[in-house]
């Protein structure tokens, strides 16, 4: 299996939370090969493991015991260094927006392009524009100078969406984006990362409830406990 | 500004917008630490203070070397000295004169019925080379029995009426039983140990304090002649005269030794290098707790950037930005006040609680410095912690 078919593999993957008495599993031997340029949905009831594994393999925890193989490079054992470079190909789309609330909307997503600094092939100047015309397709045009705190949990939530899209990342991780969203936008979101998949090859994992969403998936995944518990490929 | 900042720093300035985001915080952080600078500030101040009076009255000699009692340990404690060292001294090549300095204490009860207490200071009147010009010119007044020179910075003093005391317009003061007349000033300022100085001739000095005697001066100063080395002389002497009963220095160390003794063997000094040491410990404290609040509040936003990709040193940026932009505000009124405040000080107690150039450069530096440190430590944390745990 080559990094390039599979941008994500697991192998034997556990992990635990706590320590002593209070020591928990939640994850328990996920092995798991993600599809490049695909939409992969996870599935499960609340507890489940779903952000656990998310984070796992988005680079957010440490591998405790088995194996997650990112892009090409094991995670297990990886140091900061290369923990903060391999961050910087993903795109993070989390269960609460996590804005900052001091910078306006265009200026969030601004930060997530200013990652790459001067490697990026834009410049500088060129970074304000392309996170406004990324808000503008999420139909943001005239709130960019918004804080967040005088924006909509939608409205923000479409903000984090930009802000995790506007570095061209290789992968996309999404917990629950859609869940502040209403059914239109929603979908409008969901699309909108499933052309990306086509046109930029990215791969999207995300985790979510959604009916809607369930139909646009390439392949949905259950867990349960910490368990992979079903596993479809759904053809398109 | 956040335009410039953008400019210079080459990305967004997050740290000063954070701040800007919550102006009532930000006021606060800036208020705390002016509070935290006026407080090193004040605590200098008069800690250099104490420290600028302990040298004033060897300033007002002209000699290169003291010969004081092995016990001495400033200008007026420790046993007298035997006048016969100054003509041991003599013997000695290179020195080319010898004249005994008497020192004591008197009350000046003024005229509006408070007492000073002044420092006496007295030598031979003819031996005007062994003092300050500015004295020398007066010192011819003192060979009348029962004159003498006031300080005219003297704490508490009239200071209109000593301004107009000339020989044709003497003061005159009763102490210890003697009427003085005061037919000059000179000028020099009290410190922590007396009000102001006073200086007589030795005669004088005599009768005011009847136990004294003319063969056992306080010190004895010496000039040498030139071309000698005066290190050399004094090794000399040192080998000529006992050491456990004498030592001898130039006026310099004896100074420079006496203002050490007084600032950390003395109780008052003590209490003022204390109040140094206690201002920099509040205030880092201060500094501390502004910016690791600062951090503690803004960990959720530092981990979603560590989720992106941001390193350490990103956070770090951030963190000496915040540092420097609230040094710069809160020193600048910190600063202000200080020396406004230095002004009261001065003008309440008389001493020279001033302001020099080093200060606010050593302030405003160690400024930056503890608040660059404390953001570091509070974002210790953030480098160790996985972005996850920290949603
Ligand atoms: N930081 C943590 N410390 C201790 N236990 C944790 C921590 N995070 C998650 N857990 C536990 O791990 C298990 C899986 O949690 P996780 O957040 O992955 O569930 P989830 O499937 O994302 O649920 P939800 O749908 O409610 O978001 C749960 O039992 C939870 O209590
Ligand atoms: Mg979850």
């Amino acid at each position: 299996m080559t990094g390039a078919a599979f941008p994500i593999v697991t192998q034997g993957l556990n992990h635990w939370f706590g320590v002593g008495e209070a020591r928990k599993q939640a994850i328990f031997d996920v092995n798991l090969s993600i599809e490049a340029g695909k939409l992969t949905v996870l599935m499960g009831p609340s507890g489940s493991g779903k952000t656990t594994l998310l984070t796992l393999i988005g680079c957010l925890r440490d591998v405790q015991d088995g194996s997650v193989h990112l892009l090409g490079q094991e995670l297990y054992g990886a140091s900061e260094a290369d923990l903060v470079l391999a961050r910087r190909k993903l795109g993070f789309i989390f269960q609460a927006h996590n804005l900052h609330e001091s910078l306006t909307a265009l200026q969030n997503v601004r930060v997530g392009l200013e990652v790459h600094g001067a490697s990026l092939s834009g410049k500088r100047s060129q970074f304000e524009a392309a996170s406004a015309h990324l808000l503008g397709l999420l139909g943001l045009k005239d709130r960019i100078h918004y804080l967040p705190g005088n924006l909509s949990g939608g409205q923000k939530q479409r903000v984090a969406i930009a802000r995790a899209l506007v570095g061209n990342p290789r992968i996309i991780f999404a917990d629950e984006p859609t869940a502040a969203l209403d059914k239109e936008s929603g979908t409008h979101v969901v699309r909108l990362l499933k052309q990306l998949g086509e046109q930029r090859g990215t791969t999207t994992v995300m985790v979510t409830h959604d009916n809607r969403i369930l139909e646009m998936a390439d392949r949905i995944i259950t867990l349960e406990e910490g368990r992979i518990v079903d596993d479809i490929p759904v053809a398109s | 500004m956040t335009a410039i900042l953008a400019r210079l720093l080459g990305r967004l300035p997050i740290g000063w917008l954070q701040l800007l985001h919550n102006k009532t915080r930000l006021a606060a952080a800036v208020a705390g630490i002016a509070f935290a600078n006026i407080l090193v500030f004040v605590q200098l101040g008069v800690m250099f203070a104490l420290n600028t009076t302990i040298l004033l009255p060897y300033t007002l000699f002209d000699a290169d070397i003291i010969i004081s009692a092995a016990d001495a340990n400033t200008l007026t404690d420790g046993s007298n000295v035997p006048r016969q060292r100054s003509f041991e001294a003599m013997s000695v090549p290179g020195v080319a004169s010898a004249l005994p300095l008497f020192v004591g204490n008197v009350d000046w009860t003024r005229d509006d019925g408070n007492v000073t207490n002044l420092q006496v200071l007295a030598l031979d009147p003819s031996q005007g080379a062994y003092v300050i010009p500015e004295i020398r010119n007066k010192i011819a007044n003192l060979l009348l029995i029962d004159t003498a020179l006031i300080d005219r910075m003297t704490r508490g003093a009239d200071t209109d009426r000593l301004a107009l005391i000339s020989p044709d317009n003497p003061l005159t003061f009763e102490t210890r039983g003697r009427t003085l007349t005061v037919p000059g000033t000179i000028s020099i300022g009290g410190g922590f140990s007396s009000d102001g100085y006073m200086v007589t001739s030795d005669q004088t000095f005599l009768r005011l304090f009847s136990s004294r005697i003319a063969g056992a001066p306080n010190h004895i100063l010496l000039k040498t002649e030139p071309g000698f080395n005066v290190d050399a002389v004094i090794e000399e002497l040192r080998l000529l005269l006992p050491d456990d009963k004498v030592k001898v220095r130039t006026l310099a160390e004896a100074a420079k030794a006496d203002q050490i003794y007084q600032t950390t063997e003395r109780p008052t000094g003590l209490i003022f290098g204390f109040g140094v040491v206690m201002g920099v410990i509040v205030g880092l404290v201060i500094v501390y707790q502004l910016l690791s609040t600062d951090v503690a509040d803004h960990l959720k936003e530092y981990a979603t950037f560590k989720a992106m990709g941001y390193g350490q040193s990103f956070f770090m940026g951030i963190i000496f930005e915040e540092a420097l932009i609230l040094a710069i505000f809160g020193f600048v009124p910190g600063l202000i006040i200080s020396s406004i405040l230095y002004q009261l000080l001065n003008s309440a107690t008389g001493l020279p609680v001033m302001m020099d150039m080093a200060r606010p450069i050593a302030v405003f530096l160690g400024t930056i410095a503890s608040c660059s440190i404390s953001g570091a430590i509070a974002t210790r944390r953030l480098a160790s912690a996985d972005p996850a745990d920290l949603f």
